[in-house]
């Protein structure tokens, strides 16, 4: 109990100053000298934008050869790539299963370098008149840096079509790989390995202050250095700039600015734990290349500031970028931010988790050698229990063997049939793909806890005290083994299932209160903390969601994961499906014993 | 020509041409260095790119009636001593030595003057008298890399291959036994003022007369493309052949670019571009032209206004194209008759339609594919964009060591089938000692694209192997595509000596084709690299500092120790047992 507190504890105060130090800026390029940012194009940028609004209402899509027009005669080297995708079912949310799009860019060629770098600005044309600025500032940051001859790397501007579907695809393509089942096509130019990218998201012709996104696919980070560098930008250019929407408080040592910087920590955790890609970015950290998106916001602030400051801005970035000898490596890839200006190193976050894992490895030496199992080892505890055991001959291994395989066999079924048995649900049920997957998602949750309770029953020597022990030792360790895993590549998942999951699985007993105890765990299981986290988030944005709200934003947040596994190999919902979930049954198996 | 019968890849040689019409066999022997003939012929190649920008390409030939092999020749007029000798010294036949900034955009600025790969190539044939062909490319290199001020002496066997079909020489030869070639490329070279200037200097006239007043480093290297090389080569002193006259080319190719300077105007001028204009000819040169290319596109007229007017217009078929060139000739006097000064000025009659770029008949792209630092893909894609004709093409790749290639991966594929090449030459690395090289003849068939891949394991170098800047990459130099291209147009055969110099270098063997030597971009790979902050500095450290102290009182603890006897007498003794010695009596 008390690890389990102070490892809450300890999370809590990464908030405070003494653990989250000051960020600085490690790489030598771009530190000591601040660039003079020239960009005069403000008003071209805003005349680019509404022709790239009228052009995409004409067109009824991206503007393939209008854009391809005027890249060519701002001097870019242009090509085009088509893509098309069927999604594994409909996506309601946005409207999409059969996607067909096509991604524009632009490669400026730098002078006398030979290609062997690159740098990319991509800006995505969404739906409507969203965005369109954007593609207007990038269109005249194009005309700006091709006048320019500073330049030593290579600068791509993208115009991805469908969001993150275009960006994977022209990833996919840039690098010649296929790990979804993206298909595209047309003969591509390149530019190089890829130094860093940033993501624009913009769309008004003002902005009032710069949100930026760091989170990517699986929770993967950028290098701190990248976001320093967006931070030293706009502090030079008097721009606001936030981090999860939330403006950093000068105060520091004031209790309301500790719960500010906490609730920026939470935000940061609950997003990296859902391991969904926060913009346009977070697909290139796949590809080890560091990236951020950045988005302008218009809101009712008193500063608003035009285009020519935010093309400065972009501009100051990218001669920054241009001038590094080395990717971007100096800093760290593993942090937490509860500010802007702030950062929690893994060394400071990682004991905060270790208290929660301590619990599970207390409660596994304690089953192993507490004082019914006597002195012997774990393994001699366990295979050898016929020793302590006169009464039950052979218990143990053959035992466990039904609850594994029975649990792992409806985590399989979680992992697969949503998605195969799409067809099936909607000839039986009058209910749409997207809601046969999702309601046969919960199905099976559901029916797994119902499943497994007498299997062990099955088999002689089961149902003993020893029985449920030696279950409960391998799920706990099990479930420590798994926890330590995804907490190394994605803390925040790793932190925010061991917070949920540790005390219920180190309470979990079958002679215990048996409602309370049953209680407790469907509590922790992976879907209600899913759901307990989008309550939670939806708290902290200041926006809180009512009941029904909230379970609709569930069932879409379900599809989303499966979605996200299926587009872009996004991995928590393998992680849950196929670990977390059996190992919760597992535990639930121990509270069903007798 | 008689020397093609040598070597066993008969076809390899036909394709590539190794010697002109005008080249014959020499014998040994033949012409002895009479001394003095020398001409120097410079020349300013104009050629305005489909993309809009402009290369200016330099030529300036010397050619020594002199035989440099005899080792006698002490008096040098026009030849560079410093080169001179080197060749002399060395036992050199053939020496071609790029030293390049940028990378040729061949699918935008169509075929290249005169290829060259980014950073800085030397091949170089040596004669067959050099008893060791290792040692005398290491002094070479190290010579070199004095005389042009450039990192050459980092060329050593780590870097340095033996292609066996790719380079052919390109002057007199009486034997192609590839043992004698020596190919190396460093890609990381960066070329700039402190290369031109040695370069210049080799010049007869330096910078101060004739063309190269325009080499001024401010302009040249405000440009997209910087491209300077030194070919040495022998050649037919006339068209009996019978004697040899050594040639040196110093060429430069400049490639301007119109949006960074010109603010989105094409027109061109010489000052423009140089900010410099011509005053007169080098004294020492015997010709000395301007040949602005005017080749009109797609039947129309004249988009191209050039002024002054010319005093000649020139036509002739260069790389498989009709092109017609305006001649100024800056020895004839009338030219500088109305004004003081030549600014020779291109201007567009309107603006060029966008997108109607001719993409040339061969071009490549290579890219390294694949994520994470255990494996990855090299692949090339060629195209051969010729309606009908197909042809083949040799491809050379030089693969650093530490990219562990995977042969058996080697796929070719060509409009979705298997493209067997019907040759192969593979000569795997040995790890801290030789890159691997693959050499391929491989078909292209007509309008298609090839895609050779070739997958690799990178490998964990030692921690002092790495670079000062691990994180940057490491470099794998260019591929190298050689083919002969069959031209749309059929060409006639030309006296070598009367044509311009830019159509004359690599000469082709039939009417029909044209020869094509392309390079790929470079490659930067990342290679799995420690941190190396302060945790593996110490561990290294440690490391080091622990092994020390461990062998040495390893050493000690474990040593047996003797009391030697003291040696008596010392000097004495020594000096007695000496003289017993000469006695003959056993000593002491």
């Amino acid at each position: 109990v008390l690890s389990y507190v102070a490892g809450l504890g300890w999370f809590l105060a990464m908030a405070l100053p003494p653990l989250a130090p000051r960020t600085y800026m490690s790489e030598n390029a771009m530190g000591s000298t601040m660039v003079e940012e020239q960009f005069p194009h403000g008003e071209r940028a805003l005349a680019y934008g509404r022709d790239f609004a009228a052009q995409k209402k004409k067109a009824g899509g991206i503007p393939v050869a209008w854009l391809e027009k005027t890249m060519w005669g701002l001097g870019l080297e242009v090509y085009k790539q088509p893509f098309a995708r069927t999604l594994p079912f409909p996506d309601e949310s946005r409207e999409r299963y059969m996607v067909k799009g096509t991604n524009v860019y632009g490669i400026l060629r730098a002078p006398r370098a030979a290609s062997t770098e690159s740098l990319v600005l991509s800006v995505p044309c969404s739906e409507g008149t969203h965005n369109s600025q954007a593609v207007g500032l990038m269109l005249a940051l194009a005309a700006y840096f091709r006048g320019q001859i500073y330049w030593a790397k290579d600068i791509i501007f993208l115009v991805n079509e469908h969001d993150l579907l275009g960006m994977e695809a022209w990833l996919e393509a840039y690098h010649d790989v296929n790990v979804t089942e993206m298909q595209s096509s047309g003969a591509l130019g390149r530019a190089g390995a890829i130094q860093a990218a940033v993501a624009l998201e913009l769309s008004s012709d003002v902005v009032t202050s710069f949100d930026v996104a760091v989170e990517g696919l699986n929770g993967q980070l950028p290098n701190l250095d990248l976001v320093n560098l967006f931070h030293a930008f706009c502090q030079k250019n008097g721009l606001l700039c936030t981090i999860q929407g939330k403006l950093q408080r000068s105060d520091w040592d004031t209790l309301p600015a500790y719960a500010h910087s906490l609730q920026t920590l939470l935000l940061m955790v609950l997003k990296q734990g859902s391991g969904r890609p926060q913009g346009d970015h977070g697909l290139f950290l796949r590809y080890h290349i560091e990236a951020i998106t950045v988005r302008g916001i218009n809101s009712f602030r008193q500063y608003k500031y035009d285009m020519t400051t935010v093309g400065k801005t972009l501009e100051g970035m990218f001669r920054k970028l241009n001038n590094l000898l080395e990717r971007l490596h100096q800093s760290y890839f593993f942090y937490l931010l509860p500010s802007l200006s702030r950062f929690v190193s893994i060394g400071v976050y990682m004991p905060a988790f270790g208290f929660l894992i301590l619990v599970l490895v207390l409660k596994i030496s304690l089953l192993r050698g507490g004082p019914k199992l006597g002195p012997g080892g774990l393994w001699e505890g366990v295979w050898g229990g016929s020793l302590y055991f006169p009464d039950c001959p052979r218990p143990g291994l053959l035992a466990l063997v039904p609850p594994l395989v029975v649990c792992h066999a409806a985590g399989l079924a979680l992992y697969l049939l949503p998605v195969l048995g799409q067809r099936a649900a909607t000839q039986h049920f009058p209910v749409s793909e997207a809601e046969a997957v999702v309601l046969t998602l919960i199905a099976i949750y559901v029916a797994g806890m119902a499943l497994p309770h007498s299997a062990h029953r099955a088999l002689p020597g089961g149902g003993s005290d020893r029985g449920w022990m030696t279950l409960k030792l391998l799920a706990l360790l099990y479930l420590a083994a798994q926890l330590s895993c995804a907490a190394l590549l994605n803390f925040s998942l790793g932190f925010l299932l061991a917070a949920t999951m540790v005390p219920a699985a180190a309470a979990v007993h079958p002679t215990g209160p048996r409602p309370v105890l049953a209680a407790l765990l469907v509590l922790s299981t992976p879907a209600v903390t899913l759901l307990l986290g989008i309550f939670l988030h939806r708290e902290l944005e200041e926006r809180p969601a009512g009941l029904a709200e909230g379970w609709q934003l569930f069932l879409q947040a379900l599809a989303e994961g499966l979605l996200q596994h299926h587009l872009y190999g996004a991995l928590p919902f393998p992680f849950l499906a196929l670990l977390t979930y059996p190992c919760w049954l597992l535990l639930w198996n121990v509270l069903c014993w007798k | 020509a008689a020397m093609m019968a040598a070597g066993p890849l008969l076809l390899l040689l036909l394709l590539l041409g190794a010697a002109g019409p005008g080249l014959g066999a020499a014998g040994p022997g033949s012409g002895s260095g009479s001394g003095s003939g020398a001409a120097l012929r410079e020349e300013l190649l104009l050629r305005p790119l489909p993309a809009g920008d402009v290369a200016a390409a330099f030529q300036f030939r010397t050619r020594w009636d002199a035989d440099l092999r005899r080792g006698a020749v002490s008096h040098y007029r026009l030849f560079p001593k410093a080169l001179g000798q080197l060749v002399a010294a060395q036992g050199v036949r053939e020496l071609h030595l790029a030293l390049t900034q940028g990378f040729w955009r061949t699918q935008s600025w169509g075929q290249p003057p005169l290829g060259a790969p980014a950073g800085a190539e030397l091949w170089v044939w040596f004669q067959d008298s050099v008893p060791d062909v290792d040692k005398a490319w290491k002094e070479l290199s190290n010579v070199l890399s004095g005389i042009f001020c450039a990192s050459l002496n980092f060329i050593d066997s780590t870097n340095t291959v033996t292609p066996t079909a790719s380079f052919k020489p390109l002057g007199l030869a009486n034997g192609t036994d590839h043992r004698l070639l020596r190919y190396a490329v460093l890609p990381r070279e960066v070329v700039c003022t402190e290369n031109l200037t040695p370069w210049k200097k080799l010049l007869p006239c330096g910078s101060k007369a004739g063309l190269a007043v325009l080499l001024k480093a401010e302009r040249l290297f405000h440009s997209s493309y910087h491209s300077q090389a030194v070919h040495i080569r022998p050649i037919c002193r006339d068209a009996s052949c019978l004697a040899v006259s050594w040639e040196l080319r110093q060429t430069l190719t400049v490639v301007f670019d119109s949006f960074t300077s010109g603010q989105g105007k094409k027109d061109w001028s010489l000052f423009k571009m140089f900010s410099r204009t011509l005053t007169d000819a080098c004294p020492l040169a015997s010709e000395s032209k301007v040949y602005v290319d005017i080749s009109p596109k797609n039947k129309e007229k004249e988009l191209l206004e050039v002024t002054p007017t010319p005093t000649s217009v020139h036509e002739a078929v260069v790389q498989g194209d009709k092109r017609t060139y305006a001649v100024y000739d800056l020895l004839s006097p009338s030219l500088f008759n109305s004004s003081r000064s030549l600014n020779v000025q291109l201007k567009w009659k309107r603006p060029q339609d966008s997108q109607e770029l001719s993409t040339p008949v061969l071009h490549a792209q290579r890219y390294v594919s694949g994520y994470g630092l255990q494996t990855g893909e090299i692949s090339t894609l060629i195209h051969n964009t010729h309606p009908y004709r197909a042809f083949p093409v040799i491809l050379l790749e030089t693969v650093p060591w530490y990219l562990r290639l995977y042969v058996h991966t080697l796929t070719i594929i060509t409009k979705g089938k298997e493209n067997k090449p019907s040759y192969i030459h593979y000569q795997p690395a040995q790890d801290r000692k030789r890159p691997h090289l693959l050499e391929m003849l491989i078909q292209l068939p007509a309008n298609s694209v090839t895609k050779v891949t070739i997958q690799f394991e990178r490998a964990l170098l030692k921690w002092t192997e790495y670079t000062p800047d691990p994180n940057h990459g490491f470099y794998v130099s260019p591929s190298v595509l050689s083919a002969l291209v069959p031209s749309v147009i059929a060409m006639k055969d030309v006296d070598v000596e009367e044509s311009p110099l830019f159509a004359s270098l690599f000469p082709s063997s039939d009417g029909s084709s044209y020869f094509v030597r392309l390079y790929t971009e470079p490659l930067l790979v990342n290679l799995p690299t420690p941190d190396f902050s302060m945790p593996y500095n110490v561990i290294c450290l440690t490391c080091t500092v622990v092994a020390v102290c461990y062998g040495s009182f390893y050493n000690l603890l474990t040593r047996t120790f003797h009391v030697e006897e003291p040696s008596r007498g010392g000097l004495a003794k020594r000096l007695a047992n000496v003289i017993r010695k000469f006695r003959g009596v056993p000593p002491l």
